[in-house]
């Protein structure tokens, strides 16, 4: 038996997403629909009487007038028959509490005679709003099958996966003719295309979509109407929608307002008040970053340990080898370059999502907007600004929300000089160096605080920029802003879970393979050389050793032949030719190489100057990454890693623009390649001249 | 008594009567706000802006206040402290 084909529809914050956890477990992929990036989540699921079903979770969407990429996925899959994830039946997700507005894309899901399944979710709230409801009357109104659902609960999954199994029985015809806004015209339709459904051929004149099947030309010519009349007829299209709805409501559900609890006004009071509101916010924020700075770190160094020892103990008990030191040298310390993020993007993306499930997050843009406008951005941003402390990327494509073009592309342009997780490790060790562990108070420890100025350093060059973009573009377009305020939720442990797990998976496996990649390519680099003198090194460092006068312990020539070598690599004859150009801002040629090789990803510094230091260095001893960084010295023997260079390189991570990925995805999210290239240069830039100051005025 | 939305207060309940469709985004229509059925202020942020509504009985929503001021209402009960 062939496995049915459903897609799950639904509004956003109606908990499509936890119908589907529930449905599939984690038998789930996410992937990319081709050309966008919108994530593609497709699920598997057992139902009753071995029948199977692939479940595909679409984007949330208020109706099928689509107005973004996300939206655009859903009506081209639903008018898309030859599609091989056509739905043999949709289910739309709707929210008991919110039944009216939800139903206005069940009916438009219902015109294009897919058989549908209507699940009404968290029904575990109605004794406390006083919700009753005729579900006989509103399955023959709404010529569906109705299925009850609390995710919270577990109730109601069984009945759900019974309806899909018996999808055949589920009435296909529409529940209502919305061809009455304009009988003549759409009469007219029907005669050239007796073939298509109306609101179908209605939706392709309609929408700006890509289509596939139907030749949308065609439609569009013989059927020319002006936009603005589209326009009325779409909102006489809604109109009639709404009228069929309340209708059917007005019978088929019933509120008694005296058992209804009023939670959810009293948390808006005291959350969206004038002074509580901010406090509040100001609050949540300080315990994301105290649980970044402090409370990440003990499995931090535990990773960083770990790789060290694994590399060690590769080294000691592989047989001696080129593969042996690529293992040891080059993918091991790069692979413990990136799971050492772990701890701190799972629990960034923990605290996003717990706040974006509770209904939490509308109540800071709604707080935040005016204050947000005065630097040409929206209240939205303050969304992609939080998640841009995990990621650029997902925080990038998180503009997408926002309806004003001008206040969206500020707030792509500005995202990245959010402190992204990518940019911590750096951050950490360069602290770990430079600043001394002490305790201000006896409790705010000096390195945290450090840590802590470094993120507002980037908040504040973030909402500055915008400042500026804001004086310097000259856009014109209306102020659109309509946010939804969902109803408080205690969001679901399994959710939550399989979101941290899902998006930490997919940035470290994306920024794995170029991590890996590069540390590859680095030891590499790092332990070939051009010319005689890397060939020789052995000759040229015992002959220095026995001309100088001074005498020198032999046991130091293996040492001294490493570095020479490294020195004279293809890497290292690369990071001298730069050197003159960094020199200014106090980095050593070594330094130098890692601040090159991470323009493709900040994250890489760390692993690079691992991968640099480890083949500089002979012994068999392994330490870890930090021990090296602090035993390194200058040729007059002080510290490489000064208070000043190290502050330098602070300032340039701070600011640069070191990430191709989220380069590409601003590309593709403003469809030009001009605004990454002023990024890219307006950043490097600042980065450049603001470390130079730095290093300048504090050696 | 006619007047626009942004004029309302905290608790107003109003009426839509009219609005211009090329000033209003169709999101907010797609979510409940059309003539004829009601809207109520539930909230409004500090500094005036923006204005957060229930729409139709239970949508509820928060828009600005520029908005607000294109959506023609009449009140239907007003708040008396």
């Amino acid at each position: 038996m062939q496995n049915i084909n459903v897609a799950l529809i639904g509004n956003p914050n109606v908990g499509k997403t936890s119908v589907f956890n529930e449905l599939t477990g984690l038998n789930q992929q996410v992937g990319n629909y081709p050309g966008i990036t919108v994530d593609k989540k497709i699920g598997f699921c057992k139902l009753p009487n071995n029948a199977k079903a692939n479940v595909i979770d679409l984007p949330g969407t208020y109706s099928l007038n689509a107005s973004s990429v996300d939206e655009n996925v859903v009506i081209e899959l639903l008018l898309n028959k030859n599609d091989k994830l056509y739905p043999d039946v949709a289910i739309v997700v709707t929210d008991v509490e919110n039944l009216k507005r939800n139903l206005l894309l069940f009916t438009q899901i219902k015109d294009l005679e897919i058989p549908t399944i209507l699940v009404i979710n968290m029904i575990d709230r109605m004794s406390r709003k006083g919700i009753s409801l005729d579900i006989t009357f509103l399955e023959e109104k709404l010529k569906t099958k109705i299925v009850l659902v609390s995710t919270r609960k577990k109730i109601g999954i069984e009945n759900l996966k019974k309806a899909i199994v018996e999808y055949k029985s589920i009435p296909t015809e529409p529940c209502l003719n919305a061809s009455s806004i304009d009988i003549e015209y759409f009469e007219k339709l029907k005669k050239t295309f007796p073939n298509q459904l109306l609101y179908k051929l209605w939706l392709v004149i309609t929408q700006d979509v890509n289509f596939s099947n139907i030749e949308r030309n065609e439609v569009r010519n013989s059927f020319t109407k002006s936009n603005n009349e589209l326009k009325r007829l779409q909102q006489k299209e809604t109109i009639k929608r709404y009228q069929f709805i309340n209708e059917t409501l007005k019978k088929g559900l019933t509120i008694d307002q005296s058992k209804a609890t009023d939670l959810h006004s009293k948390l808006d009071k005291i959350l969206t008040h004038k002074i509580f509101g901010y406090l509040i916010f100001f609050g949540i924020l300080f315990l994301i970053f105290q649980s970044i700075f402090d409370w990440s770190s003990v499995p931090m160094d535990f990773i960083d340990s770990s790789f060290a020892d694994l590399s060690t103990y590769a080294k000691e008990n592989l047989p001696k080898g080129v593969f042996t030191d690529l293992i040891s040298e080059g993918i091991i310390p790069g692979i413990g370059g990136i799971v050492i993020f772990i701890p701190q993007i799972a629990v960034l993306f923990l605290f996003v999502s717990v706040l974006e499930e509770s209904g939490y997050m509308s109540r800071v843009v709604f707080l935040m907007d005016k204050i947000m406008r005065k630097f040409g951005l929206s209240g939205k941003s303050v969304v992609p600004l939080i998640s841009g402390t995990a990621c650029s990327i997902p925080a990038i494509m998180g503009t997408r929300n926002i309806e004003n073009w001008k206040e969206r592309l500020i707030t792509i342009l500005v995202t990245p000089f959010i402190t992204c997780s990518a940019r911590l490790p750096v951050y950490a060790i360069l602290i770990a160096l430079i600043i001394p562990e002490k305790r201000i108070l006896g409790i705010f420890s000096l390195q945290g605080l450090s840590l802590m100025s470094l993120y507002l350093l980037g908040f504040f060059m973030a909402i500055f920029s915008a400042f500026i973009l804001n004086k310097v573009l000259k856009f014109k377009s209306k102020s659109y802003f309509v946010v939804e305020m969902p109803h408080y939720k205690i969001p679901l442990p399994k959710n939550i879970g399989i979101t941290v797990i899902e998006k930490t998976k997919s940035f470290v496996f994306g920024a794995g393979k170029i991590i890996l990649a590069l540390s590859i390519i680095l030891w590499f680099l790092g332990s070939h050389g051009p010319g005689k003198d890397f060939k020789n090194a052995q000759q040229i460092v015992e002959k220095q050793v026995y001309a100088s006068d001074i005498p020198i312990n032999p046991s130091v020539i293996p040492d001294r032949v490493s570095e020479y070598k490294l020195e004279h690599s293809y890497i290292g004859t690369l990071g001298k030719f730069v050197e003159p150009v960094i020199k200014p801002l106090g980095y050593d040629w070594k330094i130098g190489v890692a601040v090159i090789s991470s323009f493709a990803a900040r994250e890489v510094f760390v692993g690079t100057l691992a991968t640099i230091y480890s083949v500089g260095s002979h012994s068999d001893e392994e330490t870890t990454i930090k021990h090296q960084m602090k035993a390194e010295v200058r040729e007059d023997g002080t510290p490489t890693f000064s208070f000043a260079t190290g502050a330098s390189l602070l300032i340039f991570y701070a600011f640069a623009m070191q990430c191709i990925s989220t380069l590409a995805i601003v590309r593709k999210e403003t469809s030009s390649w001009k605004w990454p290239i002023i990024q890219l240069v307006f950043m490097s830039g600042l980065a450049y001249i603001s470390a130079l100051l730095t290093y300048q005025f504090l050696k | 008594m006619k007047t626009t939305a942004d004029l309302l207060k905290i608790g107003d309940v109003a009426l839509v009567t009219n609005f211009d469709v090329d000033k209003i985004p169709f999101k907010l229509l797609e979510m409940g706000c059309l003539p004829g059925n009601e809207i109520k202020v539930l909230q409004i942020a500090p500094f005036g802006d923006p204005i957060y509504f229930d729409v139709n009985n239970g949508s509820h929503l928060a828009i600005r206040k520029e908005t607000a001021r294109d959506i023609e209402v009449e009140i239907l009960t007003t708040k008396v402290d």
